[in-house]
């Protein structure tokens, strides 16, 4: 391992540490299916990097101003007249809320491959 | 006259000579092919008569949805990356032989009738780009501004014959026929309003019918390349019936075209059905119920089966259909995450893409015994050399 790629994980995880005591209930072996979601299902549309595809991409900078309710809903609920799908078979409100803190702290970015 | 030994000699210099050059000598091209490893940027270069992997070569960035076409003599692959990459890679010596990041992000490409010529299209900046195939030198840009203005992204790309390259424009819910004829300056023909969110596009085998995937409505944009002027049409329309189409957790592929005598066989967007054309009117046959969203539908090359795989959550599954009775000849469980699907040019032997199980599983297509099941690093698309002699691959 890369001496970068290892202080770039380190803190992620740090991060990752911050986001669960923040919504602590998604346990770490779901997070662990989360992110393998996010990267392979949402990576799809959204780009394995999730810098965009044929879905708009998905890093803080893309995300920013955007309510975190309001990224839940669409998670949730997907969105009508686009190819966003409802992925509410699939996960929790809860979940959804800790893909979003994910999402909009940069640590599924860093996660992303 | 040699002496025995000298004979001896010469013999044993000759095998040194063979060794040292490589073991195999000279060799072709033809049961060669791809294997994308999306997740290490990779791409191995497999032998399919001897269903091993030759080479693994490193340096293609970001392969998520990487595809690639081959030079017309079948040594050169040229993969297109989604971070906008296209490299140039030679089989035979296992190297990259040229790379250049030419767009922020890329979905796929098409290679000229002629060989001359390397299509790339783009999401981002949407629109089309134009590169010699042998230097990868810039040739054109074709910016995609849909009818009104806006920029929109290219999906579909594909070549088709008298060196034109047709593609759709996403957003803008056009397509676009661009003859490449001078590659420096490509004469566009433009069809509006052909249909909403046009998915993916592809062409028959004989190049002549282009056919759009929608998403945004039921059907599918035709234009027939032998009278383009007559303009782009939709056909299959309704396919839904006006129902509430089911979620699609990923999008149809038209990758090439899945074709049995005069039927085609092409995945429904938001319905878990086949949808089986008449190549000879464009109406509806019948549609098959699925195991789930199909994403590849293709064609054993003789035609007598039809494989598909499907979206999340029934992405372990391929369903193999006969093409005649439509029934299901088999259903295959080769693990999560099957990404795609490639036949050997005489089909008697499919390669399986199995991401989560990192393997690549190859079936005999009459008895559907696993022939091998070699290693691969998330594997993703699967492209073999006979590709370069196919129009719109």
């Amino acid at each position: 391992m890369q001496p970068g790629i290892g202080a770039g994980l380190m803190g992620a995880i740090g991060a990752l540490c911050t986001t669960l005591a923040a919504a602590g209930d998604v346990p770490p072996p779901r997070q662990v299916e989360l992110r393998q979601m996010l990267t392979q299902d949402c990576g799809s549309c959204h780009g394995l990097t999730l810098k965009g595809g044929l879905g708009p991409a998905l890093t803080p900078e893309a995300l920013a101003g955007k309510s975190p309710a309001s990224l839940r809903a669409t998670i949730l609920h997907g969105r009508p007249g686009t190819p966003m799908a409802p992925w509410s078979p699939f996960l929790t409100e809860t979940e959804a809320g800790w893909l979003v803190e994910h999402l909009l702290n940069g640590t599924a970015h860093a996660h992303a491959r | 006259m040699p002496t025995r030994a000298e004979h001896l000699r010469l013999s044993l210099f000759t095998a040194l000579v063979l060794a040292v050059s490589g073991c195999a000598g000279p060799r072709g091209t033809g049961d060669l092919g791809l294997v994308i490893e999306r997740a290490t940027g990779s791409v191995q270069v497999v032998d399919t008569s001897a269903r091993t992997r030759i080479a693994r070569i490193d340096g293609f960035g970001d392969l998520s949805h990487a595809s690639a076409v081959f030079s017309r003599d079948a040594r050169y692959a040229y993969v297109f990356g989604r971070d906008g990459g296209l490299t140039k890679v030679d089989l035979l010596t296992g190297k990259i032989e040229k790379r250049i990041v030419q767009a922020g992000n890329a979905i796929g490409g098409a290679i000229s009738q002629d060989g001359k010529v390397v299509a790339v299209s783009n999401y981002e900046p949407g629109g089309v780009r134009l590169f010699d195939a042998g230097s990868l030198a810039p040739l054109a840009e074709i910016p995609a501004n849909g009818a009104n203005g806006a920029r929109s992204k290219v999906v579909g790309l594909v070549d088709a014959p008298g060196d034109r390259f047709v593609f759709a424009l996403y957003d803008a819910g056009e397509i676009w026929l661009a003859d490449a004829r001078d590659p420096r300056a490509p004469r566009v023909t433009k069809f509006s309003n052909t249909g909403k969110q046009p998915y993916d596009g592809t062409v028959t085998a004989d190049g002549r019918w282009y056919l759009a995937g929608l998403f945004g409505e039921d059907g599918l944009a035709l234009l027939d390349l032998w009278h383009p002027a007559a303009g782009a049409r939709k056909v299959v329309e309704g396919y839904g019936r006006g129902s509430q189409p089911l979620p699609v957790y990923k999008m149809p592929h038209l990758d090439y075209i899945a074709a049995a005598g005069d039927r085609l066989f092409v995945p429904a967007a938001g319905r878990h059905e086949l949808l089986v054309v008449d190549a000879r009117n464009w109406k509806e046959l019948a549609r098959v119920p699925l195991a789930g969203q199909p994403v590849f539908v293709v064609a054993r090359p003789d035609g007598r089966h039809v494989w598909v795989n499907f979206a999340p959550p029934h992405n372990d599954t391929v369903q193999v259909l006969d093409s005649e009775t439509l029934a299901t000849v088999r259903t295959l469980k080769p693990g999560k995450g099957v990404l795609h699907m490639e036949f050997t040019p005489r089909g008697e032997a499919c390669w399986v893409s199995v991401r989560d199980d990192n393997l690549v599983r190859v079936y005999d297509t009459a008895t559907f015994a696993e022939l091998a099941a070699l290693p691969a690093d998330k594997p993703s698309g699967i492209f073999f050399s006979a590709r370069a002699h196919r129009i719109g691959q």
